[in-house]
């Protein structure tokens, strides 16, 4: 079976969720999976990766590696890949990987996919489907001249399985990497918000338009609250400056997965719909029984957003509490 | 200095999407071709930093079928760009061989200083030739950049990352800088500029000009599928207190979100 390198990230000593869906799915296929975890802790989460499937992970645990720096951590991943001779390489299509992983790609000269939402093993060959277009579309992809597969996965896409402590799994430490004088990571600017990003989150609550101004988005923060979901917005919205343009759902916004995405005052552009079409459930609250959103959604509510809202955020809480 | 600014035509936001009958690509016969939106803002980028700073020549690059590219490289250059470069190919090329191909050409360059690009074009969402472009020119790269200062060498550039957290760096040197929603309000290009981008020189190439062919691509695409149909919504009729309470015992009971 292949030898499959999967790019762990974690958090807190555990690792991530999208990290173990990987893990599950190669063991499942029967690879020889190796794993890599690169910063500060490292060591500490690295025995998870063998729970779930690794015969060996690589840890670089160095302090200066806390922030990352396609740079440094481009070169230590690169030659550890190499080293490995696998065949296929997985990881979460994360904001991370989305910048390191193409140029890791470029050193090795071989192919990459990235946002991809469908993996499946064909004997030794991993076949990958991912949207195009904004999610307008989906295909299959097909690599050629490309010595490693390199697959980067959206998260909440593939089952996790249960752990198996027993099995025996090398932990390698690497190197750190000198970090390159052209181009140093000075600060990271924590956000203002410490929900999920929309990319991730499990439950939208999205406004548009007929949201009416900026401040009565506290409303879908109030209903966000209730439901531990993210709110997103719409770009007639973000382009009003009414909300930052990190909120924006669409094609040339954020494309996104939820279980459920709540849209309201939201009239449904063809290019908000391409965004927010892989959601499982989607409910829309809109005044016009003609909005095209309408046609994309499970249920909805012909009314006033002003006053469905609230009433539904009060059912909620007294329903989920 | 000399700025590169890669642009990119894509299908209209507003395009809706027919597959081909081979199932292997899209039906391209209706598109409305528009420039990639983020390359817009890459290209507002270079045209700021060639207004802060003096004898700055900003050169747009497009790869793709000569007709359709020129097309972008006119738009570029009709809001400043002073010249554009165009690689003729009709083959679908993928992230690698795209970006194979701007290093090549920009090679061929007396220098380069600053490459812009946008952080990822809308139709195949690969968000991977600046990184790819980047290494082949050895260079750094930045991506999802919403904000770039600096003169002289030294240039502060912000990438946002998840949950609206900026990762800031600090660049010396050239590099590769991918341009997202918010860095700027890009111009629109005024009637003399679209006059005078007719006159602007255009430099042609071709892919094997670079020693490079359609079939170098690493990755294709096979087996294109729509969406597949949603059932018809289901409204809720009632006053604003029933229709929630209705929606919550959907969502707990029928759709098993909750």
């Amino acid at each position: 079976m292949a030898k499959t390198f999967i790019f762990c990230e974690f958090n807190n000593g555990k690792i991530k969720k999208g990290s173990l869906e990987l893990l599950t799915a190669a063991k499942a296929a029967g690879a020889e999976i190796t794993a890599l975890l690169i910063g500060p802790g490292s060591t500490e989460a690295a025995p998870e990766a063998g729970h779930y499937g690794a015969s060996a992970t690589f840890v670089c645990d160095s302090e200066s590696l806390k922030n990352y720096n396609p740079m440094a951590w481009s070169k230590v991943v690169s030659q550890t890949i190499k080293n490995s001779g696998c065949t296929v390489f997985l990881a979460t299509s994360s904001m991370t990987a989305k910048d390191l992983f193409p140029r890791v790609a470029a050193q090795l000269e071989t192919g990459i996919a990235s946002d991809c939402t469908d993996l499946e093993f064909n004997g030794d060959t991993p076949i990958a489907k991912k949207p195009l277009y904004a999610g307008k579309c989906k295909a299959q992809v097909n690599f050629a001249n490309s010595p490693i597969q390199m697959i980067l996965m959206r998260p909440n896409q593939l089952p996790i399985g249960e752990p198996d402590t027993g099995g025996h799994c090398e932990i390698k430490t690497l190197s750190a990497p000198e970090i390159d004088d052209r181009l140093k990571i000075t600060d990271v600017k924590k956000g203002n918000t410490d929900k999920v990003d929309l990319t991730e989150a499990n439950v939208i609550v999205s406004g548009g338009r007929g949201m009416k101004d900026a401040d009565n988005f506290k409303l879908l923060d109030e209903l966000a609250e209730t439901l531990e979901a993210t709110v997103g917005a719409s770009r007639a919205v973000a382009d009003a400056g009414w909300v930052p343009h990190s909120m924006q759902v669409g094609q040339t916004g954020k494309t996104v997965a939820p279980s459920l995405y709540i849209a309201c005052g939201i009239s449904g552009a063809i290019q908000h719909l391409a965004g927010m079409s892989g959601s499982k459930v989607i409910v829309a609250i809109n005044q016009d029984k003609d909005a095209p959103i309408f046609a994309k959604s499970n249920y909805g509510i012909v009314g006033d957003l002003f006053e469905v809202v609230p009433k539904l955020n009060e059912e909620l809480k007294s329903v989920l509490n | 200095m000399r700025i590169f600014v890669c642009v990119k035509q894509v299908p209209d936001t507003e395009t809706k999407i027919k597959i081909n009958s081979d199932g292997n690509g899209i039906d391209e016969s209706s598109i409305k071709w528009i420039v990639n939106p983020y390359d817009e803002f890459a290209i507002e980028e270079a045209l700021k930093l060639k207004e802060s700073a003096g004898e700055i020549r900003v050169t747009a690059i497009s790869i793709g079928p000569k007709k359709r590219v020129t097309d972008a490289l006119r738009t570029a250059m009709a809001m400043g760009a002073d010249d554009g470069i165009v690689i003729d190919s009709e083959d679908s090329l993928d992230p690698y061989l795209t970006a194979k191909a701007l290093s090549e050409a920009l090679k061929k360059e007396d220098s380069c200083d600053f490459i812009f690009t946008g952080k990822l074009a809308i139709d195949d969402n690969a968000s991977s030739v600046s990184q790819y472009l980047a290494e082949f020119m050895g260079i750094p790269h930045v991506t999802v950049v919403s904000s770039f200062k600096g003169s002289g060498g030294s240039y502060t550039a912000e990438r946002e990352v998840e949950g609206g957290t900026k990762e800031v760096y600090s660049i010396s040197g050239p590099a590769v800088i991918a341009a997202n929603k918010g860095l700027n309000t890009p111009r629109y290009a005024s009637l003399p500029g679209i006059m005078k981008a007719k006159k602007k020189p255009l430099k042609e190439l071709t892919l094997g000009d670079l020693g490079l062919s359609g079939a170098d691509s690493k990755v294709t695409f096979s087996n294109f599928e729509l969406p597949p149909e949603k059932p018809p919504v289901k409204f809720i009729e009632g006053e604003p207190a029933e229709q929630a309470k209705e929606l919550v015992k959907l969502l707990r009971e029928e759709a098993k979100v909750l």
